[in-house]
């Protein structure tokens, strides 16, 4: 009777639209199972880093294992970390690896990028010429090493580029309660290796990365004076630039990150050159939190 | 003294062993600087005649142009380009910025001015009688450019010279829209910065001496092209 009914032409269309209607569900339902894995990164990744990972050469390790495993050709661009950032806003380049907490959070929070992950650290170091005249040897206190540097006037040269390490340099004077700028302070306006040869030409104290110091070591009188203060840690994170920027390769970028997450990655940065110097240039952070960073460094620090 | 000695010891140690990298990135040097001169001379020579023979209002301040062009910081054209050819610039799209092409681009833009300013200055030494007799006798167009290579020749060689010295040298330019990127835009001039930056000078002097050399062997090859008899 029902069958009937459903015979009349009036039933009949409706009961094509059913079947056609279950028929869609069952074409979508194929499509989704059979769907293929997602698309493999591929093409160009630009990386904007800071100077330091590429002078010391730690780029150089990592980026031959990435680009084995993965079909992404990586060009980075070694620059200041406040270019890299503006890069990164510009969407001119699709991942960063760079070290300045602070203006990465303002990027983040800015909506330019996102994904930030702790992948390494080392330290900053206060050097300067061994007949130390303001006196600073032995301390672990940043601001009061700056403060005494300050009030004997003594030279100190700056690389006064807006680079990760000028940033960590500036808040050390703002916590010193300084506002440097007198004859004594000297802005070099360059990397870090070119501003330690140039603090070593004047005998004057520079705020330096541990891994170009000690790179540069054999070829400059300048010695290490304070370390250890956690106003001295040195942070590297890794960001992807956000996707809704023009042309960014996202998928590249997500592979960069988990691959500097990963275990390989993870072994070669805290190995790496730590025999020829008989120190790590860098330890591994993946994984940790801002605060595990710092216990670790203290003790790391305290342990000499 | 010591370290400038190690670095010309360091740099016949790369030529003798003849390390893959340093070959790599000076044969890069040079296709990138040549092909940026090449289409400076094809471009710039034509201007230069055109700039030299023509008379036309607003030649003067288009000469001084120019002029001012033959001393165009590096570090200024690659600044130009790289806003250019970045993702967020107009050509952003074409996908050059960080390769060799962005590079050329660059050079070009460096050595274009020379080019144009000193083939200016040689064709309009070239009597103009000499010229007049030319047309008189019914050389066209051809011809009459062809005369004009020929008469310029020492002055276009020296055009050649002059665009070849300033891009080769330059670094400002080439690290801006190549980024130094190894395997891919280094040049001389950007790995000598870096490996000075790394503190490695011995390997910066042999970059540098290597430098020296490339340009002193494609001068001489023009050299004795601008000094030889004619025939």
């Amino acid at each position: 009777m029902i069958s009937a009914v459903m015979l009349l032409p009036a039933y009949r269309s409706r009961l094509w639209i059913l079947i056609a209607l279950a028929g869609l569900i069952a074409l979508a339902l194929l499509v989704l199972a059979c769907r293929p894995a997602p698309p493999a990164p591929r093409g160009d990744l630009i990386l904007a880093t800071t100077t330091s990972v590429q002078d010391s050469g730690l780029l150089e390790a990592l980026i031959p294992v990435f680009e084995a495993d993965v079909n992404v050709n990586v060009k980075p661009v070694a620059v200041g970390t406040g270019a890299a950032l503006r890069l990164a806003e510009e969407g001119n380049a699709d991942a960063l690896f760079v070290h300045a907490p602070d203006a990465e959070r303002a990027l983040v929070d800015g909506g330019h990028a996102y994904n930030r992950h702790f992948v390494a650290y080392n330290d900053f170091v206060i050097v300067g010429p061994q007949a130390d005249p303001a006196n600073i040897a032995g301390g672990t206190d940043a601001a009061m090493a700056f403060t005494a540097i300050a009030t004997t006037e003594a030279r100190f040269v700056s690389r006064g580029d807006d680079s990760g390490t000028h940033k960590r340099e500036q808040a050390i004077w703002e916590e010193a309660g300084i506002v440097p700028g007198n004859s004594w302070y000297a802005e070099s306006g360059q990397g870090m290796g070119a501003t330690l040869i140039i603090a070593d030409q004047k005998i004057a104290y520079v705020l330096t990365d541990r891994g170009t110091f000690l790179a540069l070591s054999d070829d400059i009188d300048l010695v290490p004076l304070v370390e250890g203060d956690p106003a001295l840690l040195n942070l590297y994170s890794v960001l992807q630039v956000s996707p809704a920027k023009l042309g960014v390769n996202a998928l590249a970028a997500v592979a960069w990150i988990e691959f500097m997450l990963g275990a390989e990655a993870q072994t070669i940065i805290d190995g790496f050159r730590r025999e020829e110097f008989g120190r790590p240039l860098f330890h591994a952070a993946a994984g940790l939190q801002e605060t595990e960073v710092i216990e670790r460094f203290t003790a790391q620090a305290a342990d000499g | 003294m010591d370290l400038l000695w190690d670095g010309i010891k360091e740099a016949f140690n790369l030529w003798i062993r003849g390390d893959a990298e340093i070959i790599e990135i000076t044969l890069r040097t040079l296709a990138v600087s040549s092909l940026a001169t090449a289409v400076s001379l094809v471009l710039g020579v034509p201007i230069g005649a055109a700039l030299a023979l023509k008379r036309f209002p607003g030649r003067r301040p288009l000469v001084a142009l120019v002029n001012t062009g033959m001393g165009m910081p590096p570090v200024v054209v690659g600044l130009f380009v790289a806003i250019m050819l970045w993702r967020s610039g107009p050509f952003g799209d074409l996908g050059l910025i960080y390769t060799p092409w962005a590079i050329v681009i660059a050079q070009f833009v460096i050595a274009v001015p020379l080019v144009i300013g000193i083939s200016l200055a040689a064709i309009q030494a070239i009597d103009p009688k000499l010229l007049d007799q030319m047309i008189a006798l019914g050389a066209n167009r051809v011809q009459l450019l062809w005369l004009i290579v020929r008469e310029a020749r020492l002055g276009l060689l020296a055009a050649l010279m002059a665009g070849f010295g300033a891009v080769i040298s330059e670094v400002g330019a080439s690290i801006m829209v190549g980024g130094n990127i190894a395997g891919e835009t280094r040049v001389l001039t950007t790995a000598t910065v870096l490996e000075t930056s790394r503190g490695r000078f011995e390997v910066a002097i042999a970059l540098g001496v290597m430098l020296l050399a490339l340009a002193y062997f494609v001068n001489l090859v023009f050299t004795s092209a601008q000094q030889r008899r004619p025939a």
